[in-house]
């Protein structure tokens, strides 16, 4: 206990002496010893500040708008305490002014507090009176912990470069192995053919050629109703491919093209949950389920400028997701580290996947809203897709098929109270299908 | 032979099309890329000054003045009984739940998975419908604003399911 409090005596000028000392690195890890030290046996003490509460006040409060090592709406936080004292001369208790109420702070005329205020372009901080002396010695324990040394992702980062390109390696290997081993084979078949040959010659055993039959291909073409049947069926099943390549013209199901940004709808829909009408909002209301602008993209991504680790998968690299978000932060002309827009903008070039031919008329408020239907109807599982591709045909055939099948939902909807009533007589059904109320009216998508 | 033809198929590229002159669109489609517009962009936001039909003008300003007004001043032009709390629910689980919660105690799949932090609870802040409404409209600090998402009946909506999930969290 007396050793604790010792150290908790020397604790605030061990933080000091820390960063003046930093280009002495014996020192340095000296002190930085004693200090972990220090923090380690923090939690005996009741009244001494507690880092990990620290870390959830600061999470459930100060995370909005700051981080601890980047500028986001307000400063980065880390070793703000310190930092306060050494370059401004503001104490604690200035600080729990502030967090306070800063507005108050700003309205005394504390010169550090209008050009803090200023410098961030009039954001007003949210007042805290809410948080008691404790709360805020917590987050300001937190904020003067030192920042973890990166764990070591390079490690995990060349041992998926080496399993990747293991399993492609692997394979090629293997085929060529096999090529050579064919090669070997036909080659070893030729030369003791021709070995066996040159022994018959030399022990004057007469190879003896085969006799002389009517060869199977004459014999065939003599053969008329063979021929017949031969080309009746070259004819018949050329005639199905022909058909069959014919029929998939102007069908796209499965078109995958590559995007300009590595959007992926399984981070963004299936493991983060977002709805889709989040950005396709304009599926609720309109024709098009319309591409989301970029503005929509900076609502979450003004706050999230990387993927976290665990979102990386073998195929694509923590760094390969990060750049995909520079790219939209260049787009949408991002300055991130600023933390203010540029102004400088270029469009992305989506390239569209599902389209309809002009001729046919499809309407997503129609399908979305007052049907009601979900989205993987006709665009399959999306929120598993990690490059988006075309699930469904589009074809005429494929939306008949659906609205012979599907029943209007009529329930609690006035609209079709009387329609539906009329109609379930005139069928003499209970349900309606969309066909039945005059889904199938060429004039309804052809016009 | 067939799995030749077959090995040819490419998912980057679209299929061939029969008389594409009928499924290509003669008019200008929404978000095609047309010379005529600037930077070949056919999405292009209103012309400055002009308002869409329907739409109406907000006049508060995006700054902390036009907040602390909107915040006194501005009231929801919905009675009660225009009031549809099936349809702000939806709206607001879409647009708001993701990081405000179901509850708004700022507990949403955002923030659970420690991908958004610090979005705090309805209870904690001394909103009106005036301040929802007009934080719906711009955003604020990391919120960005949903103005181009909601339509102004769409935003009172949500206003007024903030409002009902606000006193609920007060109880």
């Amino acid at each position: 206990m007396e050793i604790v409090s010792k150290f908790k005596n020397q604790h605030s000028p061990i933080v000091d002496m820390k960063q003046e000392n930093s280009q002495h690195p014996q020192i340095k890890l000296v002190f930085f010893g004693i200090l972990l030290f220090s923090f380690l046996f923090t939690p005996l003490h009741a009244q001494e500040a507690d880092p990990v509460k620290g870390k959830a006040l600061f999470n459930a409060n100060c995370a909005a708008c700051h981080q601890l090592d980047k500028k986001m709406t307000g400063p980065a936080l880390r070793y703000v305490e310190t930092r306060l004292s050494e370059d401004e001369g503001l104490d604690r208790e200035w600080l729990y002014g502030w967090i306070r109420n800063s507005a108050a702070v700003i309205k005394s005329g504390d010169t550090y507090a209008n050009k803090i205020y200023n410098e961030y372009n009039g954001a007003a901080m949210t007042a805290f009176p809410q948080l008691s002396d404790e709360d805020l010695d917590n987050i300001l324990a937190y904020t003067a912990q030192d920042k973890p040394a990166p764990v070591v992702a390079a490690t995990s980062g060349a041992a998926q470069v080496n399993s990747e390109g293991g399993s492609g390696l692997s394979k090629d290997i293997i085929l060529g192995a096999l090529a050579i081993l064919f090669a070997l084979l036909a080659l070893g078949l030729f030369l003791v053919n021709k070995t066996l040959r040159r022994f018959a010659a030399a022990n004057g055993v007469e190879v003896q050629e085969a006799i002389k039959r009517p060869s199977l291909w004459k014999a065939y073409v003599k053969n008329q109703f063979l021929l017949l049947v031969t080309a009746i069926f070259f004819l018949l099943s050329s005639a199905y491919f022909v058909y069959g390549y014919f029929m998939q013209i102007g069908i796209d199901q499965g078109y995958q093209p590559i995007q300009p940004i590595h959007y992926s709808h399984k981070i963004h829909a299936g493991d983060n949950g977002i709805d889709c009408k989040y950005c396709h909002s304009s599926a609720r209301v309109s024709k098009h389920s319309g591409i989301p602008s970029l503005n929509v993209c900076m609502n979450c991504h003004k706050s999230i400028y990387e993927v976290a680790p665990s979102t990386a998968t073998e195929e694509y690299s923590k760094e390969f997701y990060d750049a995909e978000i520079q790219k939209l932060y260049d787009a949408v002309g991002w300055d991130d580290e600023a933390q203010q827009y540029t102004g400088k903008t270029k469009p992305v070039k989506w390239v569209r996947i599902h389209n309809l031919p002009d001729f046919a008329y499809f309407n997503h408020s129609q399908h979305v809203s007052v049907a009601g239907l979900e989205c993987q109807t006709c665009h399959g599982p999306v929120e598993e897709m990690e490059i988006m591709y075309q699930h469904s045909p589009l074809t005429m055939g494929w939306c008949i098929n659906c609205h012979r099948e599907t029943n209007v939902k009529v329930e609690d909807n006035g609209y079709y109270e009387k329609i539906h009533e009329a109609l379930s007589k005139k069928y003499g059904v209970d349900k309606l299908t969309a066909a039945q109320m005059g889904g199938l009216e060429c004039g309804k998508c052809h016009y | 032979m067939i799995s030749g033809v077959w090995s040819c198929q490419d998912n980057s590229r679209p299929n061939y099309q029969f008389f594409p002159n009928m499924y290509e669109p003669v008019g200008y489609e929404a978000y095609g890329e047309y010379e005529v517009f600037p930077n070949s962009q056919e999405a292009l936001l209103p012309v400055k000054g002009t308002i869409a039909r329907g739409y109406s003008l907000y006049d508060y300003d995006n700054t902390n003045e036009g907040y602390d007004a909107a915040l006194k001043a501005l009231k929801s032009p919905l009675s009660d009984n225009e009031i549809d709390t099936k349809r702000g629910k939806e709206l607001y689980d879409i647009y708001c739940g993701i990081c405000h919660g179901g509850k708004g105690a700022g507990q949403g799949k955002l923030v659970k998975r420690e991908k958004i932090l610090g979005v705090p609870s309805y209870a904690d802040r001394p909103i009106t419908q005036g301040s929802i409404y007009h934080v719906i409209y711009y955003g604020k600090n990391a919120m960005g604003s949903y103005a181009n998402l909601l339509n102004e009946e769409e935003r009172w909506q949500v206003t007024a399911y903030v409002e009902a999930l606000r006193a609920e969290l007060l109880k």
